[in-house]
């Protein structure tokens, strides 16, 4: 691995793990508020900044991260007024960014190319400058998204009862808003603008078929994604691959891993538990037949943890009182136990 | 002498150019055991959410525990339990995470939780029955078990005043029979207790008033009542000379009120 002693590989390293950490953090309560494509949009309109930037020859990622701080502030409002065509007024905001950027980039005078470096990353021409700002901003980003971890959670699961608590709720979506963009920023030169999206939502998707608490699927998010943006630096720096596309690869094939295994445990804790307490004190009565019968018998809903009739467990499962006899769903009937 | 702990006074809100609250007016002193009662669209909920500042009030004014609500400070005496939202999170939260979030109001941020503060949780999961599933998934809850976590949230700030929204709504008889048991020790141990529901069901022995609500006015404020329907007198009959009621919002009048006003204000003049 003598590639590892040169200075651009530690580099782009170091930037790769720091953004592996950011991104998921932040990302989760994207994903909590169901707001996963946030990073995205903003991704595309951090390349209108990106352009700004390089028609006025200053430095790209500034403007980037002033252009997509605004427009996140901008989103974060659209979505406090709750309006349907909520959704439809992002759209507009993605594409007039994506186009401003293709636009301006034009004006000054630079080609296509010149944006590929942002829309895909380029995280082996991070220079000495560029890495310190990146760790700098990730660092805020993760000591904010953990520090505040109860707070943030705690709004985005139910912001009614944050306000009759007497947290500042406004001020801490805006702040998750403003740390997502500095993390689309940050994360522009390692997988690039167009894929920044991917490394805050993979990880906490892979993280979720796996835990139990919102604490868990945080930890388990930051440390997938660093595992990925690692392990894809490592792998584009022995073959030849793009390194922004390994990591988001890497990623993704950790989800596919992780969602067979996933749909098993959900399998076993829904067979296993929509039953109440309180079913288990009652004496029903019934008595448990050893050979199961089928029940051609009409049903208007599905038997489940709503449905008013009485829930049994019984085994591996859980049997529902209907009509004085007791049986659970079998494929397409019910058997009778 | 007892401390008024709610007061809505002239109390009108406006949702989308409709008008859904007009002229309210109630009082809920310490110690009370409201029941908010009506039909789907009466304006129950929106009424209890005016109070909470969550709805902003167009006309009129709240008070809380006797300080005006913008400027009210004590939110962590509050527990407010809200409507049961069937759809999940999109992240993973277990009963203990959610039901930590009620200590909130009484941390700073980034302070970690102290020994009381997780007493308080522990106590408030005990208190619903779900000690053994506090490791759990919320999303792996039965509906009824869901609502008590909602439950426990609210009792982890150990509340003076208690505000429920619903509690009941699609919740099993056996739970609720296990909500009206939670509900009586507060009541034993002088929780004010405001509770919007659509029946009574296993509460109604825990009232100790009742107030019906019926397009957005409050039709009914007295003693307790099984049903919105059992209102004893739907609607007074004014004699014919009385003079039309002003009480809508004032930019949600209709041309008929304001008719109405002119002709009383003009006559006043002449």
């Amino acid at each position: 691995m003598s590639l590892l002693t040169y200075d651009f590989v530690q580099r782009a390293l170091l930037a790769a793990f720091v953004t592996g950490l950011a991104a998921p953090a932040i990302g989760t309560y994207l994903v909590q508020r169901r707001q996963a494509l946030m990073g995205d949009g903003l991704g595309h309109v951090a390349l209108t900044g990106v352009a700004v930037g390089l028609w006025f020859s200053t430095s790209p990622v500034a403007t980037a991260v002033v252009v997509a701080i605004l427009a996140s502030v901008l989103m974060e409002l659209v979505r406090e007024r709750g309006s349907t065509s909520g959704d439809v007024a992002l759209a507009l905001l993605f594409y007039g960014g994506i186009a401003g950027g293709v636009f301006i980039t034009g004006l000054a005078g630079q080609s296509a190319a010149t944006l590929n470096r942002f829309l895909f990353g380029s995280i082996t021409t991070v220079d000495e400058r560029d890495i310190w700002v990146t760790v700098a901003l990730a660092v805020v980003v993760v000591l904010a998204a953990v520090g505040l971890a109860p707070r943030l959670f705690a709004i985005a699961h139910d912001p009614d009862f944050a306000r009759v608590a007497g947290l500042r709720v406004r001020g801490y979506n805006l702040l998750v808003s403003v740390l997502a963009a500095v993390t689309v920023t940050v994360a522009m030169r390692t997988v690039g603008l167009l894929l920044v999206s991917a490394l805050m939502v993979v990880p906490v998707a892979t993280a979720q078929q796996l835990t139990r608490t919102f604490k868990q699927t945080l930890l388990v998010a930051m440390a997938l994604g660093t595992a990925a943006a690692v392990s894809g630096v490592l792998v584009s720096a022995n073959v030849d691959v793009a390194p922004g596309a390994t990591i988001v690869l890497l990623a993704l094939g950790g989800f596919a891993l992780a969602w067979p295994v996933g749909m098993v445990l959900r399998r076993r804790r829904r067979v296993a538990e929509p039953f109440s307490d309180d079913a288990l004190d009652l004496d029903l009565g019934l008595e448990l037949g050893h050979d199961h019968t089928v029940v051609p018998e009409e049903h208007g809903h599905d038997h489940g943890p709503d449905c008013g009739h009485q829930a049994v467990p019984h085994g591996d499962h859980v049997d529902y009182v209907h009509d004085g006899h007791r049986h659970a769903p079998h494929g397409g009937h019910y058997d009778e136990h | 002498m007892s401390e008024q702990v709610i007061r809505i006074t002239d109390g009108g809100v406006v949702l989308g150019g409709r008008p859904i609250l007009r002229g309210i007016e109630l009082t809920v002193n310490r110690g009370e055991v409201v029941a908010v009662l009506g039909a789907n669209g009466s304006g129950k909920s929106t009424l209890v959410r005016a109070i909470l500042g969550l709805t902003p009030l167009r006309r009129g004014s709240v008070q809380l525990f006797g300080a005006p609500a913008d400027r009210f400070k004590g939110w962590r005496r509050i527990g407010f339990v809200p409507q049961r939202t069937t759809a999940t999170a999109g992240v993973p939260a277990s009963v203990w995470e959610v039901v930590a979030s009620g200590r909130l109001a009484q941390l700073r941020p980034l302070q970690p939780m102290r020994r009381k503060d997780k007493d308080a949780v522990r106590e408030a999961i005990d208190a619903v029955g779900l000690s053994d599933r506090a490791g759990d998934g919320c999303s792996t809850l039965s509906g009824g078990q869901q609502q008590r976590v909602l439950i426990a949230r609210a009792l982890a700030g150990r509340p003076d005043l208690l505000v429920l929204d619903e509690p009941t709504a699609g919740v099993d008889l056996a739970s609720q029979d296990t909500f009206a048991e939670i509900l009586r020790r507060l009541v034993d141990q002088g929780t004010t207790i405001l509770l919007v529901a659509h029946e009574m069901g296993p509460l109604e022995p825990l009232i100790s008033r009742t107030v019906v609500m019926r397009d957005g006015r409050i039709a009914y404020d007295g003693p307790p009542l099984e049903s919105f329907r059992d209102v004893p007198h739907a609607h007074a009959h004014h004699p014919a000379e009385h003079r039309a009621h002003v009480d809508y919002s004032l930019d949600v009048r209709t041309p008929v009120d304001r008719a109405a006003h002119h002709a009383d204000g003009d006559g006043g003049l002449r």
